[in-house]
């Protein structure tokens, strides 16, 4: 139900985006092959029961944006406290990224910045943009066009993990590489 | 009298991503209001129920009695049935009223109207120097028994103290309650909450107009922050800041004229200049660090604002239309959020001690700094328009409250809200 909600908002927010003529719209327009959240039904044999599959196959092909075992699959690059260094380990995943986008002309990306909650929420906010243009540099160098980015700041407002724990705090100190449609 | 009725219009035909927004609440979480600390000395003050008052909805002669309480100033003192009634046209035994230990008396009627209406009519005693200190008569629908109590307490407060009073503004905060979020205006009481928008993503840093009339704030609908203006008459928005990247921290410049945000269309997040209608973009630091939470100085003159430029975060201020940056704060390595009180003397931040956020005030002749809560996560300070108060986040028993603490550390208040957390508070000016 909650995932029909998102479908149904991320296509309304694509359509309706942009607002004033000087200012650019949120997030990115276009549509890429490559990046479907759609749902697909699949008739399952014997049982009359018709399935519903959210995993993002796409014509029979996993999407590699999907495939667990493809490096794309994974988004999220963590820091550690009041940092926003791409740690070595996170590397690789970027290069993967930036591969991906520049094979993928087409493709287009929200960078989400994440702080933990302490703070300011403004100051977080900054932060979690620091974070998120860290990675959008780093992509660009690597070879993405700046088109096809943007990085944006949650700050601390949109946590994933609830808590007042060092580990609560570790997994929301956090950028998120979104392709469209999943955001 | 005049309030602006907040409304929230979903026929905004122009607003991107409507529909993440919610028609007015049905919900109501009014604000309760707990005083956790009072002054050292109060004035004990008399406030005779007024004369038919019982033809009004009730509360007229209790609502200012506990607006004058609340302020920590004041002490209502218990007065028994008196007969014959008592009322402003009385003569006034001050021997009596000494008797019962007032220093201050409030007398005052309440009469029908021919029209429908009712006359309030009261009066002010200084029962120590056993003199009249003047009084007001209101003429008010039955409707407004709360602004007129307000109103009441207001010119109370100002005469006894000699300070403007606060008890007819209204305050502005986010309600957080599951994945909702709501945007609430309540008298500074608490009372009379209404939600001017609700959203299934986050809104932080309201903002008011000068003049009372709209709020600024950042809506996360779009999947980012965005700025708004809300104009609370007729719960119109529009979009003031959508550039690439975040738009945050929006503040008014004192006329009105012009807002001041922090963007990151240029990379890192710097301030701009912006005019409400979205127009007139100007960029105000070139820093490679992050500078946010700009807030004008009373006069215009100055913008305070929160830069990490020195290795950590600190308050800095710089002229309003742009030019160097001094440094505020020096002590400690975590100093955010400044607010400058309305005479622009000191300045009101949070502090990080020894992982502690706490609301602090530096008087900006002395240099001298004091932390005027025990509590250890605050956020978003607010001065009251009086500058007497600061409203400001915090977090008790895990659950987000309101506090106010006024500048002597002395009154403290708690706002709270039933099953859920409230945060982000802004004090309005003054009813205009």
């Amino acid at each position: 139900m909650r995932a029909m909600w998102i479908l149904a908002l991320t296509a309304l927010l694509a359509a309706c985006a942009g607002t004033t003529s000087e200012q650019s719209p949120a997030g990115v327009e276009d549509r890429s092959p490559s990046a479907g959240a759609g749902a697909q039904s699949n008739a399952v044999e014997g049982k009359g029961v018709t399935g519903v599959d959210l995993t993002g196959k796409q014509g029979g092909m996993l999407s590699p944006l999907k495939d667990p075992s493809n490096i794309l699959s994974k988004r999220s690059i963590y820091y550690d406290f009041d940092k926003y260094e791409i740690k070595d380990e996170y590397k690789p995943l970027v290069e993967a990224h930036a591969r991906y986008l520049r094979e993928h002309t087409d493709a287009k990306m929200l960078i989400q910045g994440n702080t933990d909650e302490r703070g300011s929420r403004e100051y977080n906010v900054a932060l979690g943009q620091r974070r998120a243009d860290g990675v959008k540099s780093m992509l660009k160098l690597l070879g993405a066009r700046e088109d096809q980015m943007e990085a944006v700041s949650l700050g601390e407002e949109k946590p994933k993990a609830q808590g007042t724990s060092e580990e609560a705090y570790a997994q929301n100190r956090r950028s998120d590489m979104l392709y469209q449609g999943e955001y | 009298m005049q309030r602006n009725p907040v409304r929230w219009n979903p026929l905004v035909a122009w607003l991107s991503a409507a529909v993440m927004l919610l028609a007015a609440s049905l919900a109501r979480a009014q604000l309760s209001i707990e005083i956790t600390g009072a002054g050292a000395t109060r004035i004990p003050i008399a406030i005779v129920p007024f004369a038919g008052e019982a033809a009004l909805p009730p509360g007229l002669s209790s609502i200012v009695r506990a607006d004058l309480e609340r302020s920590g100033l004041f002490r209502g003192l218990e007065v028994p049935p008196l007969i014959p009634h008592p009322t402003e046209a009385s003569t006034v035994d001050y021997a009596e009223w000494r008797s019962r230990l007032a220093d201050a008396l409030v007398l005052g009627s309440v009469a029908a109207r021919p029209d429908g209406r009712y006359e309030v009519r009261f009066r002010l005693y200084d029962v120590v120097k056993q003199t009249p200190l003047g009084g007001v008569a209101y003429t008010l629908a039955k409707e407004q028994v709360r602004a007129t109590a307000h109103r009441i307490a207001d010119y109370v407060y100002e005469k006894l103290t000699g300070e403007h009073g606060v008890f007819s503004t209204r305050i502005a905060y986010v309600v957080k309650r599951g994945s909702r979020y709501e945007l609430q205006i309540a008298d500074a009481d608490g009372a009379d909450e209404e939600t001017a928008l609700a959203s299934f993503e986050p809104i932080i840093s309201p903002a008011w107009s000068p003049d009372g009339r709209r709020l600024a704030y950042v809506s996360f609908e779009n999947k980012k922050p965005v700025v708004y203006v809300h104009s609370l008459l007729d719960g119109k928005r529009r979009v003031v800041a959508n550039f690439k990247g975040s738009n945050s921290a929006p503040t008014w410049s004192p006329d009105g004229s012009k807002l001041a945000v922090s963007l990151s269309r240029e990379g890192g997040s710097q301030l701009f200049l912006i005019n409400p209608d979205g127009s007139g973009v100007r960029r105000l630091t070139s820093s490679s660090a992050i500078d946010t939470e700009p807030r004008f100085s009373p006069d215009g003159q100055w913008i305070y604002f929160t830069s990490d430029r020195g290795g950590s975060p600190q308050i800095y201020r710089m002229p309003a239309e742009g030019g160097p940056a001094q440094r505020i704060t020096f002590d400690g390595n975590y100093n955010v959020s400044p607010r400058i009180s309305p005479d622009g003397k000191s300045l009101a931040f949070i502090a990080r001690n020894d992982g502690k956020f706490q609301v602090a005030l530096l008087d900006l002749a002395s240099r001298q700094t004091q932390i005027l809560t025990d509590s250890d996560r605050d956020e978003s300070p607010s001065f009251a328009p009086n500058g007497r108060m600061i409203l400001f986040a915090t977090v008790i028993g895990g659950r987000g409250v309101l506090s106010a603490v006024s500048v002597d550390g002395r009154v403290k208040q708690r706002l709270t809200v039933t099953a859920g957390d409230v945060r982000e508070p802004a004090w309005g000016p003054f009813l205009q």
